[in-house]
């Protein structure tokens, strides 16, 4: 009984919006479905099809969600495009913020349904992130851009339960029946704005904080940042924050680096006046801290917020998340809050609205310094291309060195080394795949799942390695790396191209190693350059093992203290879910050069090789 | 005449004014001669369910074809009958469309819907007594002479890309039509003012006099209509129309009048066109309004017990309506509409019919059976599918009533230019969310394949369901083509537009039968209200998202190439120049030879010219490099 009052509750909401949708003139309707959980899909990386198979055989009546639809058609306009607002809200737990957000959305919505400038049509979303708002917005958006024509049965079993559940309860609130349920669209989208409040205490002003970034690295363009930023800074004097990792904010090492740079700037302008580069201590720590989480969430491929779901659609789209400066139950501060909210949203619609083409320059790759600054891909591929040059020059001198020492074989020695090579990145293919075997047995926890997961990939790397020893495959050392090297090198320029930021971390770990890694029982000359060479290469090796990277950063970044090895499996899970491309990386790239780095170290050194 | 009277001196001066006066004073007596030219003009207004008012003008003039006019009219405009004869045109449709139909708030089965709602932007449509192979220079001329007469740029349909030959959607099986719709076009009042013009009256006077620019400009819909007949028995007929949907002022004074606002507001001619019609045109034969109220109004009013009343409880018309002219329906049980006739022709006190509503009612507009959208499927640069839905409105008991053997037939027609590559044999037609076989469902159908740079893609089909079906869909998947960088139209980032489908019911007409003796009546636009029109509806235009090179990319290129090449050959100059060995001999034979320097580098450059064949790797390599800068640059 509670349950089902509960339903009804939910269902009220949405049932409410659309009566207030109707009532200011504008068109509605209720978008429904039956949320469903992600799974691991080995093949279904980059794509964004879904099969409707999975769907749940007999979904029950309750677990379906209903989000209230608006639309206002420009009266003169052609209705070939359309501006998404998006406001989430938790019908199961509705809190006092999600109300507001509610309300500034039906006051803008409200508002736009009778202004004279409107050239696209405006369609407003109220989700109900009861199951997650990524996955109500992104269902939502899978039905704007691809609905699926059969196997509708079970939806209709749904419109079925709907209707009689409801028929008795519902029966005051007076909407025209049939007609409530039909999808409607309104043209292509231009972009798209997710509206949120939070609770949470300001310490002098209103805040905005903008989260941009979409699944694998994606950004919206640069231009819809900055009318969001121009507009609240400059005309609502909100303060404008963007995610930044906290760590640095504190570290003293980075403060320290900031004021040298502090005292190298002011020696330069000393020098000549007329040089432009003079940064404050304070900027210069604020810069990389943001500078951090913007790679950091670019390199984790998973999107910040609901607004990741219109980029898979190529639509830009941001969440503007506004916190007020004091308690929300003050009249005056809310009344002035929601003037605020309202015009700058307001205002950045009207903006969009006014653009004749949609947003194209190339301001698609970016990192963000500041809400105000950012860090162009003509900038930022300059470091990755010298990082990652070496890379084939020691390849080639690697080959070439050892090929003109021992030319009785010819120069197909090489192939040897791809044989090992081509194995281990089998080997690491055949583990990357494994989840999906695993998640179909019962293991339960987390921790279970990621044991099971090491212990079969460590047996699948033995079982790789005694077949390589059975063929008694001997190449040399150098050639091995050689070849390593050409892979991580082809394997780091693909991914600079999917996801930047994750190849600039990778690179950052991988190049050192790749270059500097040596069989530990190799003879050098003197104690000290054996004893560097050997506690640089361990050092490499630990911080460049994914599972070892992961627990030192969260030591770093001050987590909590436990670190359970089920942690591993989630973040995993994470990363799959969410069609990362970095889980990709790790485990084809990253892991694979690892295992050979690690191989090379633990070369069995024989007399034969020569000197690198 | 003018140019005549100068070539003529005294004496013959006189003769011409003479017989000027007299053909006058003959002519004269033809203006209200039923066997001569003709004007009218009707404005009819009609409360929509949306708080919104239409307003639809109709206009006609018609020339008789007897050949004693010559070249000359009196009503009749000119440059029509030029055109006419010019192109030898039989039927000839152009509108300009600003806005969008409504047709769930506005109607889709009422003679107004099926005749005036125009897809947005430009649409044309002719047919020509002209023989099959001349028929595409002539529409082509005509397209140069109507962008000409209405300042607009319909000079595009000229292309044989944007232009097309409906076999059966027209309802005319004929083979010299021509259909071309430009939905980007923007229509202003510089595409009024020539229409205008065409009035004999122009805005001066009469019922134009209306058509305030502001007020009309600013509302939800405007369509302005030309429409063309011509045939030997009854000369050349000329239909203006112009449709607008107004919203009349309402006081929107706190949030709380929306919620409870069911009371439409009360509007009148002033008040919505913000001018006084006083008197009619001379020159119109009739100068009527017609103010209609719909069905579901008329059934409300009569539940209320007043029939077909224009001063009761609900609403309140003023002044007294001349006339009431109700319509014949075919089932009886039903209500039906009601016009009430003003005639518009006192001079001196201005005719303001206005509603003054007084209790909150709410109604609904007549419906098409099937409301017809279209919407793009897929998302990316690459590839994606175009799909057309029918939704049921289950507004027509008519339908319901009938048994099960009732079938609904559809005709769609769709225009897709050559650079949307559409696969015509992934065409799959879903009826309840069920593919269905096609061969069942589809009854005719013509498709004529784009052809790169010459053809549009035509489809046209016929499709045929039971009438109980809820939705019908379509979905067509396409391919989007590469094109030159000249080939793309101005604002490309925009995307690029498909125009509007058509889909009509062929076995549903608008047609409406009134009562009243139509000898008196005699109004063009009763009489068109009357025409068996199908019910038709367009839907949306689509915007179709392409991949655009970067247009300023050959700026940079160019630049970058000239900077890369002005410094080689600069460096290379200078290296022709600064031969040591050769300064050196040549310090040494200073004295010896006395040879001018200059004479001596222009040898060395030809000489050195001859042998440089590595000048065209280098630009390769020099465009090459532009192309990174321009990368890393932006």
């Amino acid at each position: 009984m509670f349950h089902n009052m509960f339903k009804l509750c939910n269902l009220e909401i949405a049932k409410l919006l659309r009566e207030y949708i109707v009532a200011v003139g504008a068109e509605s309707y209720y978008h429904k479905f039956v949320p469903r959980a992600n799974k691991f899909h080995p093949l279904h990386f980059f794509s964004s099809t879904t099969d409707n198979l999975d769907l749940p055989a007999n979904p029950s009546c309750g677990s379906f969600i209903l989000n209230a639809v608006g639309i206002i058609r420009a009266p003169r306009g052609d209705g070939k495009e359309t501006i998404v607002l998006v406001t989430p809200y938790n019908s199961q737990n509705t809190t006092y913020s999600d109300a507001v957000s509610l309300g500034i959305g039906f006051s803008i919505f409200s508002l736009l349904s009778h202004v004279t400038w409107l050239a696209k049509d405006i369609v407003w979303l109220a989700a109900d992130s009861r199951y997650g708002e990524y996955t109500t917005v992104d269902s939502w958006l899978k039905d704007y851009h691809g609905p699926a024509f059969p196997g509708e049965t079970s939806r209709i079993v749904d419109d079925a339960c709907f209707e009689e559940n409801n028929s008795d309860s519902l029966d005051h609130i007076k909407v025209e029946g049939h007609n409530s349920y039909v999808y409607k669209r309104a043209g292509t989208m231009a972009a798209a704005l997710v509206l949120k409040v939070v609770d949470k205490k300001e310490e002098e002003r209103d805040s905005l904080s903008i989260y941009a970034e979409a699944s694998n690295g994606q950004m919206p363009n640069l231009d819809l940042i900055n009318i969001a930023h121009y507009l609240a800074v400059h005309r609502q004097g909100l303060r404008v924050k963007i995610g930044s990792i906290i760590y640095f904010l504190k570290a003293s090492w980075v403060k320290l680096l900031g004021e040298m740079l502090q005292h190298i700037t002011t020696l330069a302008k000393r020098l000549n006046p007329k040089w432009k580069f003079d940064i404050t201590s304070a900027d210069y720590v604020e810069g990389t801290a943001t500078l951090a989480s913007s790679i950091y969430y670019q390199a984790l491929g998973v999107p910040t917020g609901s607004h990741g779901a219109f980029r898979n659609y190529q639509v830009d789209a941001v969440t503007l998340e506004f916190s007020p400066r004091s308690s929300l139950n003050n009249e005056n501060v809310r009344s002035a809050f929601l003037l605020k909210t309202g015009r700058l949203i307001e205002g950045v619609i009207r903006s969009v609205n006014n653009l004749l083409e949609k947003f194209h320059q190339s301001f698609f790759l970016y990192f963000l310094t500041a809400p105000h600054k950012y860090v162009s891909v003509g900038i930022y591929m300059i470091p990755f291309g010298i990082l990652i040059a070496p890379l084939p020059i020691v390849a080639a001198a690697l080959f070439s060195s050892n090929n003109g020492s021992s030319n009785k074989d010819g120069s197909w020695k090489w192939l040897q080394a791809a044989k090992v090579v081509f194995l281990i990145h089998l080997w690491a293919m055949i583990t990357s795949l494994l989840p999906y075997v695993l998640l179909q047995l019962p293991l339960g926890t987390p921790s279970s799942f990621a044991s099971a997961w090491a212990a079969v990939a460590i047996c699948f790397l033995l079982i790789t390695y005694l077949i390589l020893w059975s063929s008694s495959i001997d190449c040399g050392w150098e050639l091995l790396k050689s070849v390593m090297i050409v892979a991580a090198a082809i394997g780091l320029s693909l991914m600079s191209v999917i996801n930047f930021s994750t190849a600039q971390i990778g690179a950052m770990l991988i190049v050192p190693m790749c270059l500097l890694v040596k069989p530990a029982r190799k003879q050098t000359q003197g104690v000290f350059a054996k004893a560097l060479m050997l506690t640089s290469n361990l050092a490499l090796l630990v911080v460049a093992f994914p599972p070892a990277a992961l627990l030192i950063a969260k030591t770093l970044f001050g987590a909590s203290g436990n670190i359970d090895i089920g942690d591993f499996w989630e973040w995993a899970q994470i990363l799959w879910s969410w069609n990362s491309a970095t889980y990709m990386y790790l485990l084809w790239i990253h892991l694979p050069c690892w295992v050979l780095c690690l191989n090379i170290f633990l070369y069995p050194c024989i007399g034969s090789s020569s000197k690198a | 005449m003018a140019a005549l009277c100068r070539r003529f001196t005294g004496f013959h001066f006189l003769l011409v004014l003479v017989s000027l006066s007299i053909s006058s004073l003959v002519f004269g007596d033809w203006i209200g001669d039923d066997e001569g030219e003709q004007f009218t003009e009707e404005l009819l207004l009609k409360p929509l369910p949306d708080r919104k008012v239409l307003a639809h003008f109709h206009f006609q003039s018609t020339a008789h074809p007897s050949p004693d006019s010559g070249h000359h009219h009196h009503l009749f405009p000119k440059a029509i009958a030029q055109l006419v004869q010019k192109f030898q045109i039989r039927d000839l449709e152009l509108s300009f469309t600003q806005g969008r139909w409504n047709y769930e708030n506005w109607g889709g089965s009422d003679p107004i819907s099926s005749t005036n709602a125009k897809p947005p932007g430009v649409e044309l449509w002719a047919t020509f007594n002209v023989p099959v192979v001349e028929i595409d220079t002539t529409w082509k001329n005509l397209t140069h002479a109507l962008s000409g007469l209405f300042c607009s740029s319909i000079n595009f349909l000229e292309s044989s890309t944007s232009y097309t030959t409906p076999s059966f959607v027209f309802g005319l099986n004929v083979s010299n039509i021509r259909y071309g719709a430009l939905p980007r076009e923007a229509v202003c009042t510089e595409n009024l003012t020539p229409w205008l013009k065409l009035l004999p009256c122009r805005d001066k006077a009469g019922l134009a006099t209306l058509l305030d620019r502001p007020s009309i400009y600013k509302g939800y819909y405007h369509s302005q209509k030309l429409r063309l007949t011509s045939t030997k028995l009854s000369g050349i007929i000329l239909e203006q129309t112009l449709t607008i949907v107004l919203q009349p002022n309402i006081q929107r004074n706190s949030a709380h009048s929306l919620l409870d606002g069911a009371i439409q507001p009360s509007w009148s001619i002033s008040s919505m066109f913000k001018r006084n019609l006083t008197g009619s045109c001379v020159l119109a034969r009739t100068s009527r309004i017609l103010v209609e109220l719909e069905k579901n109004i008329v059934s409300k009013l009569e539940e209320l017990g007043h029939g077909g009343s224009w001063s009761n409880s609900l609403l309140d018309l003023s002044p007294n309506p001349f006339r009431v002219i109700k319509e014949v329906n075919p089932f009886p049980e039903e209500s039906n509409s009601i016009l009430f006739e003003y005639v518009n022709s006192k001079e001196y006190e201005p005719l303001d019919v206005g509603i003054k509503w007084k209790l909150p009612f709410v109604w609904s507009s007549p419906h098409a059976p099937f409301h017809a959208s279209r919407f793009l499927m897929g998302s990316g640069t690459e590839r994606g599918s175009i799909a057309i839905s029918l939704q049921s409105t289950k507004s027509d008991e008519y339908f319901r009533s009938k048994s099960n053997e009732c079938r609904m037939q559809a005709v769609v027609f769709q225009v897709v230019p050559w650079y949307v590559k559409v696969y015509y044999h992934t065409l799959q037609i879903f009826i309840d969310q069920k593919l269905q076989n096609l061969s069942d469902v589809i009854e005719k159908i013509r498709v004529t394949p784009s052809e790169d740079k010459k053809l549009p893609g035509t489809l046209e089909l016929v499709l045929g369901y039971p009438c109980t079906v809820q939705s019908v869909a379509l979905t067509l998947d396409f391919d989007k083509g590469f094109l030159h960088i000249h080939e793309y139209p101005p604002d490309a980032n925009q995307g690029f537009d498909i125009p509007s489908a058509l889909v009509t019911f062929p076995n549903l007409h608008s047609s409406r039968i009134y009562i009243g003796d139509d000898s008196s009546v005699h109004s063009p636009l009763l009489l068109k209200f009357q025409e068996k029109n199908v019910v038709l509806s367009y839907t949306e235009v689509l915007l179709v998202p392409f991949t655009t090179p970067d247009f300023s990319m050959p700026y940079n290129v160019i630049t970058f190439t000239c900077t890369v090449l002005a410094l080689y050959f600069g460096s290379l100059l200078n290296v022709l120049r600064r031969r040591i060995g050769e300064e050196e001999r040549l310090m040494r034979s200073k004295d010896a030879t006395k040879r001018g320097l200059i004479p001596l580098i222009v040898s060395k450059i030809t000489s050195k010219l001859r042998g440089m064949p590595r000048s065209k790797p280098l630009l390769i390599f020099a465009v090459v490099l532009s192309v990174l800068f321009h990368y890393i640059v932006n």
